[in-house]
């Protein structure tokens, strides 16, 4: 069984997110660039599903400009067997993504594609959903356990109240959570021999996927700085102003 | 000219750097004051498991075979966070190469797995002696061959590692004849060998999760075949050994710079005097920029020397000037770091105190700065006399 695991390049969690200065944009000139942190755990997951002999290829996928090479890379030095890039400019927003993830899916037919739950540039939380959609592949989103069981998998969603463990029929898609597992460290021997692995790169044409914008960008601001607090002389100025200025209580 | 990185020198620097925030930037601090033996081994043989204990060394000696460039980025990432962790991955990483350049197939094939991957916690490099520091071919220590055993005796000062490294390559004189350091050879001594003994930690001024301790020799025979490379050349090959060794100590400095003014260049936008951010202030920005722009010529110098020897080309004047040049200057970065935080800096709350103890012995061990200026003044004057 094929394994498709989706990696996207975002702004590296580490670095301070500053916006430029005509308001387009999140300025990315000279910024260091990662791997987003729930593709990181999903790659762990794929690379665990085949460890464990669930799985017999993992293929690692990013839609993007050619720079998200590099993170394909890294899946590949972390243990997926091949990649696939598939060339992109612009910004796409989820649904395009998704068709052409879905276009890839029914080129490879994997029996699993784990997708981080959300990247942290944007942070839409789409993705995933709209492929299964596209695919009619029954989805398990948020997953804090992938449990596959020959034509059948478990998993378990992390939800507002709680974990819901859910059956879906083969083949899935599943989302990452946080809590699915820890990813590893790229040992520097797979670093080299990641080279050495195939990278292909498509094209939407090539796919016959025509990229239509639904969305527009009108402006992007920082976040309000936050204002200084105050101090309460006791706890009943404290209940008064939390029932009366902030209206909490 | 390209100075960029390749794809795997670049994700070797961003593995290193994850590694380095996230297992050992932690416990640097902790390490500092109480030298949690456990924890830094632990350290240790995680870096080894990811192929960090054998930068430069084959595949098939279970190498990770990436070149003197990634070994240098290697080291600045781990000493960002940990220069003791650095100094031994340093260390461990020369003891290989030394190894993997003139040993025996043999020997390369009993000892370069174990350093690789971690099964030893980390190699030994035994040239200085009391009386021999900057000057080794005076060395004392001496080797006799007695039948199918060479006994050696006499003692090793400062060696970084003696209390947990699993082999130890040790100079010592088998022609006490022949003109200065020409008579000396170099051998393969296992921990545990009966007839050498490790004296207790010195007490350090940084670096003090790293373990530096006498080592003595009193008539410790080890085999015949424990001799490495060819007899009465082992000087030549300890030269050609710590110009490789060079690059790894700049870098290491160049890490600990680094790492003490990015903490000071965040605390100058944050920290407010005479009503505003102390980065305002253009004294400060100066010294700001002076240094930064220090340690960018530091790290192109020691690039430039990695380069050169991962090509095969002469490296070793090009190595001195890059030690110098980055232990000199990170020296002069931690303290202007340290000075960027005021009295905060001289506190051992922040690490800035720690970076200036840790970064200090870069100018002196694996040649002192005198002695790099010896080596390049030296090779300046062969070329034209
Ligand atoms: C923490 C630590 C770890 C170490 N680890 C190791 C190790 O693992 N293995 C190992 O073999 N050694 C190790 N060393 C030893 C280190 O390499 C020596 O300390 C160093 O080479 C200097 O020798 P010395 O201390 O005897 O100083 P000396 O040689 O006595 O030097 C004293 C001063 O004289 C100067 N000087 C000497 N000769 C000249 C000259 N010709 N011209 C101008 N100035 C000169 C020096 O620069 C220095 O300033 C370590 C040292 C330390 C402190």
């Amino acid at each position: 069984m094929k394994v498709i695991v989706t990696v996207k390049r975002v702004i590296d969690y580490n670095v301070k997110v500053r916006v430029k200065a005509d308001g387009s944009d999140v300025d990315l000139n000279n910024v260091k660039m990662a791997m987003n942190p729930f593709c990181e755990i999903a790659v762990e997951e794929a690379i665990r599903l085949k460890e464990s002999g669930v799985a017999t290829e993992v293929i690692a996928v990013s839609v993007g400009p050619k720079a998200c090479q590099e993170q394909l890379r890294t899946a590949l030095a972390l243990g997926a067997d091949r990649a696939i890039q598939v060339e992109s400019d612009e910004q796409l927003e989820s649904l395009n993504v998704a068709k052409l993830l879905a276009k890839v899916i029914e080129q490879e037919q994997p029996g699993v594609v784990i997708l981080g739950k959300q990247a942290i540039d944007t942070d839409n939380n789409q993705t995933g959903q709209m492929l299964s959609a596209l695919t009619g592949m029954a989805q398990g989103t948020f997953a804090s356990k992938i449990d596959i069981q020959g034509d059948k998998a478990l998993v378990t969603r992390e939800v507002d109240g709680g974990l819901q463990t859910i059956e879906l029929a083969m083949p899935i898609i599943a989302t990452t959570d946080l809590r699915l597992n820890e990813p590893r460290y790229a040992s520097l021997p797979n670093i080299m021999k990641a080279k050495r692995k195939p990278l292909e790169v498509k094209t939407a044409e090539e796919l016959g996927v025509s990229i239509k914008a639904h969305t527009k960008l009108l402006s992007v601001g920082a976040p309000a700085e936050r204002k200084a607090g105050i101090k309460v002389a006791d706890v009943a100025e404290l209940v008064d102003k939390l029932k009366n200025e902030a209206k909490v209580i | 000219m390209d100075l960029s990185l390749s794809q795997e020198q670049q994700l070797i620097q961003e593995m290193a750097a994850k590694f380095a925030r996230t297992e050992l930037e932690p416990l640097a601090q902790k390490l500092d004051q109480s030298g949690d033996r456990v924890a830094f081994l632990a350290n240790l043989k995680k870096l080894a498991e990811l192929g960090f204990m054998g930068l430069n060394i084959d595949a098939q000696y279970q190498g990770t075979q990436a070149g003197s460039v990634a070994f240098s980025l290697a080291i600045t990432e781990i000493a960002r966070a940990c220069a003791s962790t650095a100094v031994t991955m340093s260390v461990t990483n020369m003891v290989a190469e030394v190894i993997q350049s003139i040993a025996s197939d043999k020997q390369k094939q009993q000892y370069l797995p174990k350093l690789c991957s971690g099964e030893y916690a980390a190699g030994a490099f035994c040239l200085t002696e009391t009386s021999a520091g900057s000057d080794p071919s005076s060395m004392k220590t001496s080797a006799v061959l007695d039948g199918d055993s060479w006994v050696l005796k006499g003692a090793k000062q400062f060696i970084s590692s003696a209390e947990y490294a699993g082999v130890f390559v040790v100079w010592a004189v088998t022609d006490p004849s022949a003109p200065r350091g020409k008579g000396i050879s170099c051998f393969l001594v296992e921990q545990g060998t009966p007839g050498m003994s490790i004296a207790k930690a010195e007490q350090k001024m940084g670096q003090k999760a790293s373990v530096t301790n006498e080592v003595l020799f009193d008539n410790c025979r080890i085999p015949a075949d424990a001799l490495m490379g060819e007899l009465n050349q082992g000087f030549k090959i300890a030269v050609t050994e710590l110009a490789g060794g060079r690059i790894g100590i700049g870098s290491l400095a160049l890490g600990i710079g680094l790492a003490a003014m990015d903490y000071a260049r965040n605390y100058t936008l944050e920290r407010k005097q005479f009503g505003q951010a102390i980065a305002k202030f253009q004294g400060l920005q100066w010294m700001m920029a002076d240094t930064y722009t220090e340690l960018e010529a530091a790290r192109l110098l020691l690039m430039s020397a990695a380069d050169k020897k991962q090509r095969g080309l002469p490296f070793s004047k090009e190595a001195s000037m890059a030690k110098l040049y980055a232990s000199e200057k990170a020296n002069q970065a931690c303290y202007s770091a340290l000075q960027l935080l005021g009295g905060y800096g001289y506190i051992s709350e922040y690490p800035l105190e720690r970076y200036a103890r840790d970064v200090r012995v870069t100018s002196i061990y694996e040649g002192s700065s005198e002695i790099q200026r010896v080596i390049i003044s030296r090779e300046l004057l062969k070329e034209v006399s």
